[in-house]
């Protein structure tokens, strides 16, 4: 299926947000996630299940003001 | 005198005591700086972007004697991990982190945003930003107020970025705010203090309210007025990062606002119209002769 990651279409074939963030090169990181604009907490990732043409947001600590 | 009369006079009389209350601002800030419980020494509250190295950012963290930077969250590349190397340079500094909601342009992305923030940096702080204006970056103050209402009911310690309007002010400690952060100018403009008069008001307006002139600073000589003014403290960040030597400005901004504050506390002449001489006139060679 056809999801959007940090505003990137990117095929996948995983099923739910943690098992994408192992996919795209996450695992291990200090991140953290939104679906559809709602938080995912860490414990939730699981437990959220993707579906086609979704949004997900995977950021990072960056500099700011 | 009727019962009317009477009921207006007391009116009028707890409005006066209301007024006199609070304007008792400069006693009330005599004391030690303090956001949310946590006491503070420093009176700048730093940002981290646009230095030119992440060395040149550390050293000037540590000259400008902060000890509260502000930080964001931006999307993050499972391959160049960016943000990665930011956090590991950020543990370096041994500073508070205030993260920042900064680019939100509603209600409902700041709060998604410092709930990810919270996860993120382990802190219930926040630098609440609705922006909305793209050309002066201003805040939207409805979508301020809405968000910061629902943060402060989720628990977050906010500290909203917000313009010098009373009345927002007021619906912002309603929310729950405990600090509030007045503009001085558009961020990163380096115009300083643009309405120096409503944010005298401001101060005199929440004498008990920990307030931090936050953006618009260019130079560390209008720190030092917001501070002459009473503000607590100062948060800025291209005044310092994009100044051509930003560590030596970073050690200015605090030499500026600790001399900014003892001269507040020192209790400043009132200014005059006319002349009146310094140095004794009696006794002046060939005075009245």
């Amino acid at each position: 299926m056809q999801i959007i990651l940090n505003g990137q279409t990117i095929e996948t074939q995983q099923a739910n947000l943690a098992d994408l963030l192992v996919e795209q090169g996450y695992e291990a990181l200090l991140v953290a996630t939104a679906f559809n604009q709602h938080f995912v907490a860490k414990d939730q990732r699981a437990d959220t299940v993707l579906i086609e043409g979704c949004k997900v947001e995977v950021v990072a600590p960056m500099q700011g003001g | 005198m009727n019962m009317k009369t009477t009921e207006a006079n007391n009116q009028a009389a707890q409005a006066k005591n209301k007024a006199k209350n609070k304007t008792k601002t400069k006693e009330g800030s005599g004391k030690a700086l303090e956001f949310y419980g946590q006491k503070l020494e420093s009176r700048l509250l730093l940002g981290t972007a646009q230095y030119p190295s992440p060395q040149v950012l550390l050293e000037a963290i540590e000259q400008s004697k902060t000890q509260i930077i502000t930080v964001s969250v931006r999307r993050e590349s499972g391959s160049s991990q960016d943000g990665q190397q930011f956090w590991q340079l950020l543990k370096q500094s041994n500073c508070k982190i205030l993260p920042n909601t900064a680019g939100c342009h509603s209600a409902k992305e700041a709060i998604t945003t410092a709930m990810m923030a919270r996860e993120l940096f382990d802190t219930p702080w926040i630098k609440l930003e609705v922006i909305g204006n793209d050309d002066t970056l201003q805040p939207d103050v409805f979508g301020l107020v809405e968000a910061a209402t629902e943060l402060c009911q989720q628990g977050f310690k906010v500290f909203p970025y917000t313009t010098d309007d009373l009345v927002v002010g007021e619906k912002l400690l309603a929310a729950g705010c405990e600090v509030l952060m007045p503009w001085g100018a558009p961020i990163g403009s380096g115009r300083g203090l643009q309405n120096p008069k409503a944010l005298e008001s401001y101060r005199h307006y929440f004498p008990d309210t920990s307030l931090v002139i936050d953006a618009g600073i260019g130079l560390p000589s209008q720190a030092a007025q917001a501070m002459e003014l009473g503000y607590d403290a100062v948060l800025l960040n291209t005044a310092v990062a994009r100044a051509g030597n930003p560590v030596a400005m970073a050690q200015a901004f605090d030499q500026a606002i600790n001399a900014g504050r003892s001269a507040y506390l020192s209790q400043p002449i009132e200014p005059r119209d006319m002349a009146r001489p310094s140095t004794p006139v009696a006794g002046t060679p060939f005075w009245l002769s």
